[in-house]
Parts: structure tokens; sequence; C-alpha cells
């Protein structure tokens, strides 16, 4: 199929605006109360343009998984509005949100757990299509070996079980039914993290195709910065439920300004020895707080090799410093310029 | 330098419900003094499997070492490893090989102080009392990076992060001085800037003590930094050894070259696809009597079909088992 690839355009697709998600920790069995909050999500905003691929990035329990679930609304935020196109999502009745959902569908990282081990691959596609057309069987057929063959795989194998296939496969299956209403959106929830190097290859060509045959829109939350580098038009890097940075994938490797960022870039393994002797490393020390007891100030402050007292208390603000190029740092002044020595 | 380790034509299978389990299917390498070696490949290509069968880890049944040799050599005698009746075993294990393991929860002891886990081997391999024990066990905890190490002594697992708890198994693994730590993907489970420090941590040990490393990794960007000499493992044999800057920048086996092209550098810009190598790893469940990646090789020819290739020398210390030229756009006579 002859198709132009889809540009990202100026028209956003999504929008979040200061974004919660809390989750309360309780004591107690039967009269229990609420004895502290982790603050999974605290007071993020970005967009995301029709078209493009916006990377999330951040280290565990930094809270970009619950961004993926929050925006598609499997839990509800705590605070803050989330718009697709243009329509706020946030407090629609479950009845309007029903109607939303094909629009916008999530391809998880556990190929195993998130396909049931007793249908057939042609009940896991066509579930979608059961639920939300009235399609009949046997259009539902039809469709579920179109979408097998848009995954590259073969329609012949409709009649068997996850167990049956590989764990690339197994995420193939699972990108078909996300495909299978034809969402205009969809979260990838670190979709290539339980596969071998050479499947990832496999998988994350196949969704840039898909991609530009159905001018997708991706949100792509992975921890492994090259591989979301390679993918991502724009990044977005968050700490400890907060977002600390976020640029396009160029200017974020070329023109790191939070501290963070640089120290994550530094890390990345490269696979050429020559480079990697020489490479100077921004070795951080001790590792990322408990969510539960996050830092005052800047959340990274603890481990930052650059605190200076105001970031002990002030919480920075996220501001954009050049256009497309937001940080969150008190270190960094407007003029995009960075106090960090190179 | 005078290889340490010497391992031939290894051979492990597992025998389970499902049927025979042909992990390894021939391996050999060499580990020498003092080096680090780099070992690579996917799950199921049995860099795991090899390491496990030379210091008798493997739980026999299902297991077992079916052929091969493993000599560890030493000053004074050559020890036969792989048919070390298991009081010998435990000598070696520990004081000669340490390890380090990927998972840092399952290879503590909930129910024991990080300290005496630590102490325990000490006690174990050397003639010290308690109290020396005690005193070197602080000692070395301070040296893997644990502050406050006297009160940490008697803290248990549960009490400690992810990255502290490795370095309580890379105290462990180091406790006695082994001539080799074998490390099993020690840095897969933690996160980035986590990675990094336990990367610097074992090479600090490293040039401290003159161990010789083995580093199993599925990644090939984390061995480029660290190893001297790289083996990529498929199919339960290697398919290719060589020194580090060769066998990235001049590769000869079409796997190794595949699996290179598959991780993207940060310098690209993404418009050009990733070179994925199309088709599954090889099913473990057969016998192996063909190259075991020639159903997705581009250069299959009918040679590959009729045998195992075996390591053919491609360069100055540089092995590849292949029959075909990637070079010259040949087969290989």
């Amino acid at each position: 199929m002859e198709t132009t690839p889809t540009p990202p355009t100026n028209e956003m697709i999504l929008r979040v605006e200061g974004l919660k998600k809390y989750f309360p920790i309780r004591r107690g069995m039967i009269f229990s109360r609420t004895v502290g909050l982790v603050k999974a999500v605290d007071d993020i905003s970005f967009e995301i343009q029709r078209g493009e691929t916006l990377g999330l990035v951040g280290e565990s329990g930094c809270g970009k998984s619950t961004t993926g679930r929050v925006i598609l609304r499997l839990q509800e935020p705590t605070e803050g509005k989330i718009f697709y196109n243009g329509q706020e999502i946030t407090g629609l009745p479950s009845a309007e949100m029903r109607r939303m959902r094909p629009e916008m569908q999530m391809i998880f990282q556990d190929s195993v757990a998130s396909l049931n081990p007793r249908h057939a691959v042609a009940k896991i596609i066509g579930e979608p299509l059961r639920i939300q057309t009235d399609l009949d069987e046997r259009a539902v057929q039809e469709r579920v070996k179109e979408l097998m063959d848009l995954v590259g795989l073969n329609p012949k194998w409709r009649k068997r079980f996850p167990h049956e296939f590989s764990g690339g496969q197994r995420q193939r299956i699972n990108i078909a039914r996300a495909l299978a209403l034809n969402p205009g959106f969809v979260v990838a929830d670190e979709p290539i993290s339980a596969l071998d190097v050479s499947i990832q290859a496999q998988v994350v060509n196949l969704m840039k195709r898909l991609q530009k045959e159905l001018g997708l829109t991706y949100l792509f939350i992975a921890h492994d910065l090259s591989m979301v580098k390679h993918i991502s038009d724009r990044i977005a890097v968050m700490y400890l439920g907060r977002m600390m940075e976020t640029a396009s994938g160029r200017k974020l490797f070329e023109n790191p300004l939070h501290p963070y960022t640089q120290s994550l870039i530094s890390a990345v393994p490269l696979p050429n020895p020559r480079l990697e002797r020489k490479r100077r490393r921004i070795i951080l020390e001790g590792e990322v707080p408990s969510p539960r007891n996050a830092p005052s100030g800047c959340v990274f402050h603890t481990r930052c090799p650059l605190t200076i007292d105001r970031c002990r208390t002030e919480i920075p603000a996220f501001r954009e410093v050049e256009p497309g190029h937001g940080v969150a740092c008190h270190l960094v002044d407007g003029a995009g310029g960075s106090l960090i020595p190179t | 330098m005078q290889p340490i380790l010497k391992v031939r034509d290894l051979i492990t299978r597992f025998y389970t419900v499902d049927g025979v389990i042909y992990a390894l299917n021939g391996v050999g390498f060499d580990l020498k003094e003092g080096e680090t070696l780099g070992v690579v490949g996917e799950s199921g290509s049995g860099k795991s499997v090899t390491m496990m069968s030379l210091v008798g880890l493997i739980p026999q049944p299902p297991g077992k070492i079916e052929a091969g040799t493993a000599e560890l050599y030493d000053a004074e005698q050559t020890v036969e490893l792989l048919h070390l009746p298991e009081k010998e075993m435990e000598k070696v294990r520990g004081r000669q090989i340490g390890f380090i393991f990927q998972d840092p929860i399952s290879s503590l002891n909930p129910l024991m102080a990080i300290g005496d886990q630590i102490a325990e081997a000490m006690i174990t391999h050397f003639n010290v009392s308690r109290e020396q024990a005690r005193q070197r066990t602080v000692d070395l905890l301070r040296l893997v990076g644990i502050a406050d190490a006297d009160a940490r002594y008697d803290s248990y697992p549960h009490e400690f992060s992810g990255g502290m708890r490795q370095r309580v198994v890379i105290a462990i693994a180091v406790a006695c001085q082994p001539r080799i730590v074998i490390a099993d993907e020690p840095t897969t489970a933690l996160d980035v800037t986590v990675q990094a420090q336990i990367v610097e941590l074992i090479k600090r040990l490293q040039a401290e003590f003159g161990m010789a490393v083995v580093w199993i990794s599925h990644d090939l960007g984390v061995v480029a930094g660290l190893a001297d000499r790289v083996m990529v493992m498929y199919g339960g044999i290697a398919v290719e050894v060589g020194p580090v800057d060769e066998l990235y920048e001049n590769p000869h086996h079409p796997y190794t070259i595949g699996l290179l092209g598959a991780i993207p550098t940060l310098d690209e810009d993404g418009r050009k696809e990733l070179a994925s190598i199309e088709g599954s790893p090889p099913d473990l469940l057969r016998p192996l009597d063909q190259c075991p990646f020639a159903s997705r090789c581009p250069y299959v020819f009918d040679r590959c079909l009729e045998m195992i290739p075996p390591l053919l020398e491609v360069g100055p210390d540089h092995f590849a088992a292949c029959f075909y030229d990637v070079k010259n756009k040949k087969q290989r006579s």
C-alpha cells in the first residue's frame, strides 16, 4: 500500500494541563485512614501534535506509566485537565467516555499478562470489534485477517493461542488489537522492554511503519533512551512525578539543559568501544528517593551535583527557554543558556 | 597472557516433560588472567547455562552435562571442573570463582543480616575468627560504597534499595578475592543511573584485586565500554569471539552484524529503519545439526545446513563460526 507519510502538523491531538495523580497510603483494615500520599504524577503539562511520537522517559517510579494510564482514564486523575482533539475528557461521564475509547488505545509491556491465554488470537484481536461495533461475525473475521496481515502475522494462525507465539509475535498481536478500531492515538507502555534486541528492532520498525501508513499519534513510554530517541519526534523526561525537560529528540541530545537529563544521556551505553572508553560519565550519587517521601523544593536536589540553597526550598517552575524546549531548573537562565559546566 | 580457564566442547541438555532442551551444543572459550570477557547473547542463547555448568550450579536432573572439558589452572595444579565432586566444588565456588547475579533480591537470604552473609564466605574458606571476619566485612562494605558500614552490618536485605543490595552481592562475590568473577547481567534489573554506578564499582574492584571478570549481558552497548574481549553466543554455541574493538568495528558473523545494526545510535536522526533480524530465535527442543542461525541468515548456503560451523580464524585472535566470508562476499574454502 502506497501512502504518503503524515508529518506532524500543528494541530494538537492531546493537551494535558496540571495533571496530578496522588495515591493515598492507607493504614488499618476496617477503620482505614489515610496516612500519606504517593505523588505519582505531580502537576505536569504537555501537548502532543497529531502524527507525532512523544517519548516519555524516566527511571522506575517517575510516574511515566501512571501518566499514560491517567490520560486514557484507566485511572482517574486527582487534579488537572486532559483535552483530546480539543474536547475535555476529564470528568466525561463513562457512557460518553466509552464513545471516545475507540480513538485512544494502549499497548502494554507484558505480552503474556495482557493476552488471555484461553482465547484464540482471532478472539483476542476481534474483541474490540465485537464490543464497539455492530459488525457481524464474518466481517469481524475479515477485519481480523486484515489486521494480522498488517502487523506481519500469518492470518492462517488466527486459531492459535498466545502461548504458541514468541514474545515478538505476541507483541504484534497486542498491536493488532490496539489498532482494531482505527484509533488516532496510541499509548505504548514499554512495548519492547521485554523483548530480545533483534526482536525489538522488528517491533519498532513495525510501529514506525504503521504510524506512517495510518497517521497514528504515539505516546511512547520507555526507559531506554537510545530507542526512545530513534522512535520519537519529541522527548519528555520525568523524575519522581515531575516533568524535568521536554524538547525535540535532536535538541535534547545535543543540548540537554537539566542536570538530570544530562546524567541520563551520559549513562546510555553506546555500542562503540573506543567512544565508550573516552566518554566522561556524570555518575549520580544514590538512588531515586521513595515517592511517598519526595524531597522538598526540586525533587532532584538530593542527587543533583549542582544543588544550590534555592533548590531545597523552592519548586522550580517549568518554563520554555526557547521554542519547543522547556525545562524545570533554577540553574538554567531564561536565555536558554546553562550554568552547567561542560 | 596465560589462560586461567579453558573450556572446550561443552554440551549441556535439560531433560524435561516437554522434551529435551538442547541448551549448549559445544561451547568453547578461554579466559585469560585479569581480563574482562563480555558474553553477549539473547535469551536462550546459552550464556548463563555455560557459566552455571562450569561451577556445578545446573540442577541435575533435569539438567545434564553431556560432554566437554573445563580446566581451571593455577600455579600448582589443574582442576577439571566438570567432573568435580560437590565437596571439591565447594572449595572452588566463592574462593576461586565468585558470582554476581541479575536479581539481588533472590540472591540474598532475607532472614540473615547482610554482614553475616558476607562474612560467611570468609569463614567457610579461610581460617578466620568471627571477629576478624566482621572487621574485614566492614572494610569490604565500605569498599563497595555502603555508607556507615559498621552500623549497616546488622541490617537485613529488605532495608536496602536495589542498587545497595547489588553492592552487597558484589561484596560477597569478591569477599575471598577470587581469581574469576562471573557477573550475570548484574545491572539489568537496575535503573539507568544506578547501572552506571555498579559498572564503575565492578571496574574499580577489578583494578584493585586483579581478578578476571566474565560479564554476561544481552546488550552489546553495556559490554562495549568494559570488556577486553567479547564472545557472542547464539543457539547454544559461540558464534564469534574477538578483541572488543575488532569485534565491534569489524564483525564477521552475520548475527553479530545484525545485532549491531539493531541498536540505534545516538547520532542518527531516526529516519533510517533499524536493521532487524527477521524470524525468531532457534527452537531449542530440536537437536542442533546445522548452523543455529541458518534460518535467519541472508547468506545461507548448503554447507551451513550440513554441520555446526566451527570457530574459524578471521583475524588476529578473532574467530567466527561461519562458512561465509562476509568481507569478501564469498563462501569460505
